[in-house]
């Protein structure tokens, strides 16, 4: 319980950081549009993660497919 | 005075160009039928080793090796209200082994060894860059041997005026696990519907199936905080109900006696991410992600993950990367021979034990403006890692993606 408290304090404080952000004009995001500081997961990792979640028991929050698919071994 | 001229004359020029700026006006917009933009090739390799089979009750062999190709033809195109349409539609196939399927048969005489899944799916998005919103309809259907999985989404987003965009998607994914009981287990059939001892899979007449049901809302917000630095936030709301085991994994009791593993019916599982992305100088970005996961069946986890991208050219990059998760076991799990026979729940997957992992690794990317080789490959990259839980499993992946426009 402590920590779910923790990680909802992380997110506030998170939120918090994001709401009180600088204000970024379109010609000033030249490192935020690099291919590599996208927020969505790579497609290169697709078969990663899908391995995870057949052998793990977490699985979701990363943006990718949360159910369907293997009736695995 | 010769300066000044040349001056106000340079002046005169800039504002010219200045105003020859290309505006996207409404009356100069003309609509475009979807074109190709755009081919995704992924491919991986998966290996597995490991000592705790769910399909003997948590002991035996884990091999497994998997091959995994996708492709992805992405079309995009602009309707006469200025929209941005984008079809996807993609088509993966995975070839496997593994070694455990042999003792779906108690006496490891399961003649199955291996088995092809085949997934297409297709996306279609319409983005409103004006309004800065966008909308979306999936439909995806994955087919092996022994699953059928047939799913549906909806979702959209909308950017807010501070560089933030929220995003709601809802999923629901309609699966059938068929049957195949452990051959002890297996129900008696009719005359000329198999032989005996197991290892009939290939030819049994009409196993019977059950449903699964998945549904999901998947929240996102992202933030750009300044020009280094941007957010996600990710929140998943996931609801499952049906047979949610598989019929194949034995459990031993502590009498000695075996039974096809029993979950309950429905499971809520919560999970919540951040993504953190800073570009550090003009040569490194640090990516890193972290998710705190719940659910009803007991299970709490944690996972971290950084990569580290660094930029060895503008067009190439180097990536190491680690990620640590941990989680506590399901109230349902007990290892070989540890169950009671009086519980109501029970399973000995490894999958829903106690455990910690480590995946670390590296990736190269190459994305040259005019492509490699000067042909329309216009990024690769390629990915090893190395996985490693406490539990002994050992996996190793490799990765490939290669983007053509």
């Amino acid at each position: 319980m402590k920590r779910t408290i923790l990680f909802f304090a992380v997110v506030l404080c998170a939120s918090g950081m994001a709401t009180s952000c600088t204000p970024v004009k379109e010609y000033q995001k030249n490192r935020l549009n690099d291919a590599e500081m996208s927020l969505s997961s790579r497609k290169v990792e697709k078969n990663e993660s899908n391995f995870q979640s057949y052998r793990e028991g977490a699985s979701g929050a990363n943006g990718g497919k949360t159910g369907g698919g293997c009736g695995c071994n | 005075m010769k300066k000044i001229c040349l001056t106000v004359v340079g002046m005169y020029f800039m504002l010219l160009h200045a105003f020859s700026q290309v505006t996207r006006d409404s009356a100069a917009f003309k609509p475009r039928k979807l074109k190709l933009d755009e081919v995704n090739l992924v491919s991986s390799y998966y290996t597995q080793n490991g000592d705790h089979s769910a399909v003997r009750g948590g002991i035996g062999s884990e091999k497994v090796t998997d091959l995994a190709n996708g492709v992805e033809l992405k079309w995009v195109g602009w309707d006469a209200h200025q929209r941005k349409n984008t079809l996807t539609a993609g088509v993966g196939i995975d070839y496997h082994t593994a070694a455990s399927q042999a003792y779906i048969s108690k006496t490891g005489a399961s003649r199955r060894k291996d088995g092809t899944r085949l997934y297409p799916s297709l996306d279609w998005t319409r983005e409103d860059e004006r309004k800065g919103t966008s909308f979306s309809l999936g439909a995806y259907y994955s087919n092996e041997f022994n699953y059928q999985s047939l799913g549906f989404s909806a979702g959209g987003t909308k950017k807010t005026k501070t560089n933030g965009e929220f995003g709601l998607k809802l999923s629901g994914y309609f699966d059938k696990v068929k049957l195949i009981f452990p051959s002890e287990f297996e129900p008696a059939y009719p005359s000329g519907g198999g032989g005996s001892g197991g290892g009939r899979e290939n030819e049994h007449p009409n196993y019977g199936s059950s449903p699964r049901e998945t549904y999901t809302a998947s929240f996102s917000f992202t933030q750009v905080i300044n020009t280094r630095l941007q957010a996600a936030f990710l929140f998943d709301l996931v609801e499952q109900h049906g047979y949610l085991g598989l019929p194949f994994h034995r459990v031993y009791f502590n009498d000695a006696t075996d039974l096809v593993e029993k979950l309950p019916s429905n499971r809520f599982k919560l999970p919540l991410g951040v993504r953190l992305n800073y570009f550090l100088g003009d040569k490194v970005i640090l990516r890193s992600y972290y998710r705190y996961y719940v659910d009803n069946w007991g299970i709490r986890s944690h996972t971290a993950s950084l990569e580290v991208p660094v930029k060895l050219t503008p067009f190439f990059s180097v990536t190491p990367f680690y990620r640590y998760y941990t989680q506590s076991a399901a109230n349902y799990f007990a290892a070989y021979q540890q169950h009671k026979t009086t519980d109501l729940y029970y399973t000995s997957n490894y999958a829903l034990s106690a455990f910690n992992s480590h995946f670390f690794g590296a990736g190269i990317r190459m994305a040259p403006p005019k492509g490699l080789f000067n042909s329309h490959l216009s990024s690769l990259e390629l990915r090893f890692g190395h996985y490693t839980q406490t539990t002994d499993l050992v996996s190793n992946v490799i990765s490939l993606h290669m983007q053509f426009k």
